[in-house]
């Protein structure tokens, strides 16, 4: 019985948001309205029990290894709070800064060490490899690489030589938006396929138990 | 003749949108009632992710990261459930992780009812360390001891009491990440995990990212993609188990047609209402 009333709630939530598709409507508001209080709740409960209790308080309670450390992070996010109060809200900046200083730092590593560094090796290809489609797809890559970056050169006017090369830049540009876009309509239709093979199932499943 | 022309694509430009979102629904809806199947095939991003797999001694670890939740779930359930298979029929040791809370009990449901398909054991073949905010500093201490972040399981149970995980501490002891991803944390495991761990990756992604992470699988940074539904339904073939994936390759297939044709459709009644307006 309580399989079948939750196939209903959640075949009903379906049908409740999708029926904005039609137009704007109470049932659709009440769907969206009990989705974002879920959500928030929801939230609340995972930072409780993942950060705050897991992480912080549980490590410090049992006496773990190292728990003292953790003492300066918990600092630096009590500090956050002062943001609720405008006079000392400036406090909060040593947080931010403290965020924003490991941030970087990871980021910068991430990109050069494991982004920018790979992707121009994996573009310095060799034009002639003996075998002629793996020759085409080198100069394709290539090619494509060098005209999109002459697309983004913005300092010399796209004139002359520089204003061909940028266009053959934006040909690539235009043929990755449109595997782009290809791939997002495929993925929007897989989710529909989704929702509509649940609904199905749920009307099949709900015919079994009655 | 050409006025009765005009008007229908007038007509046509003009028509209420819901009648499209109505076509495509019962486009997608026919082949999933009807259970109408296509064939698929197999692109060479995700024959290479199944390699690498299928490569792997029997014994092997392979970390799954469930970086994604119920509004991907359509699109990367189907790919969990394909992998683990694979991986549970090839007596592989699973790990499962989480990097997006909600994600934590959808991925929960596909371990348990694929390895309850396989009779394999908690602790023993497969087990889940759940969700640890933190992202990338979760992965990158990881590179030295999954303890340091994760002091139990899911349920809390200490890793070493768990029989799997006594020789299991940082990625030397894992053979294969397969990165589940709806976000930004298929980019972490390739720029920290891959690049600094040389740790071999996986990736399967949403249809939306896939082109993205193309460069990637050229780059030689991970071992084999896996894109979409469609990718989903590429590993259910090749471990020989129709699922999801393949429910839904011909509603996909059908209405691709459908959009391909209103595209088409779109842009001819344009031009002929731009001809009108030119008075030609």
């Amino acid at each position: 019985m309580i399989e079948a009333l939750s196939i209903w709630v959640a075949a009903g939530l379906t049908l409740a948001i999708m029926s904005f598709l039609y137009g704007d409507n109470p049932v659709y508001k009440f769907a969206e309205h009990l989705y974002v209080g879920y959500s928030a709740g929801y939230w609340l409960i995972y930072t409780w029990h993942f950060t705050i209790k897991l992480m912080v308080i549980q490590p410090i309670a049992e006496k773990q290894p190292g728990a003292v450390w953790l003492v300066i992070p918990l600092f630096f996010g009590a500090l956050m709070l002062t943001r609720w109060f405008p006079r000392i809200a400036w406090i909060s900046r040593w947080s931010i800064a403290f965020t924003v200083g490991i941030g970087a730092g990871l980021t910068l590593t991430g990109a050069v060490h494991g982004y920018i560094i790979p992707q121009v090796k994996a573009t310095i290809l060799p034009l002639w490899t003996g075998n002629g489609l793996t020759s085409f797809n080198n100069f394709v890559i290539v090619v494509g690489v060098i005209t999109t970056l002459i697309y983004f050169f913005f300092s010399k006017p796209h004139t002359g030589v520089l204003g061909k090369t940028s266009k053959v830049g934006i040909l690539f540009i235009m043929v990755a938006f449109g595997a782009s876009f290809g791939y997002t309509v495929m993925a929007r239709i897989s989710l529909l396929i989704g929702r509509l093979d649940f609904l199905w199932s749920s009307i099949l499943k709900l015919v079994q138990f009655f | 003749m050409n006025g009765e022309n005009i008007s229908f694509w007038e007509k046509l430009g003009k028509i209420d949108r819901r009648w499209i979102f109505l076509i495509i629904g019962l486009v997608v809806f026919i082949p999933i009632a009807f259970g109408l199947r296509m064939t698929v095939h197999v692109s060479p991003a995700v024959k290479s992710a199944y390699d690498t797999i299928n490569s792997l001694p029997e014994g092997s670890v392979v970390m799954i990261s469930i970086d994604y939740d119920a509004a991907s779930m359509p699109e990367l359930q189907p790919m969990l459930k394909a992998i683990l298979r694979h991986c549970f029929d090839k007596n592989l040791k699973v790990v499962l992780i989480n990097f997006w809370p909600l994600g934590l009990p959808i991925g929960n449901q596909g371990l348990e009812e694929v390895a309850k398909e396989y009779g394999k054991v908690y602790g023993v073949d497969y087990m889940n360390l759940g969700y640890r905010p933190g992202d990338i500093a979760v992965m990158l201490r990881m590179g030295t001891e999954i303890r340091s972040v994760f002091y139990g399981d899911i349920k809390g149970t200490p890793l070493d009491s768990l029989p799997m995980m006594k020789n299991i501490h940082n990625y030397d002891d894992i053979a294969v990440v397969v990165g589940l991803e709806a976000g930004s944390m298929g980019d972490a495991w390739v720029q920290y995990v891959n690049a600094r761990f040389k740790q071999d990756l996986i990736l399967g992604v949403t249809a939306v990212m896939a082109a993205g992470v193309y460069p990637y699988l050229q780059a030689g940074q991970i071992k084999g993609l896996i894109g979409g539904l469609k990718g989903a339904a590429e590993y259910e073939k090749l471990v020989n188990h129709p699922d999801f994936g393949h429910i839904g390759m011909a509603s996909q297939s059908w209405a691709h047609v459908t959009i391909i044709l209103f595209i088409i459709l779109g842009n001819i009644g344009y031009f002929m209402e731009r001809r009108r307006k030119r008075g030609l």
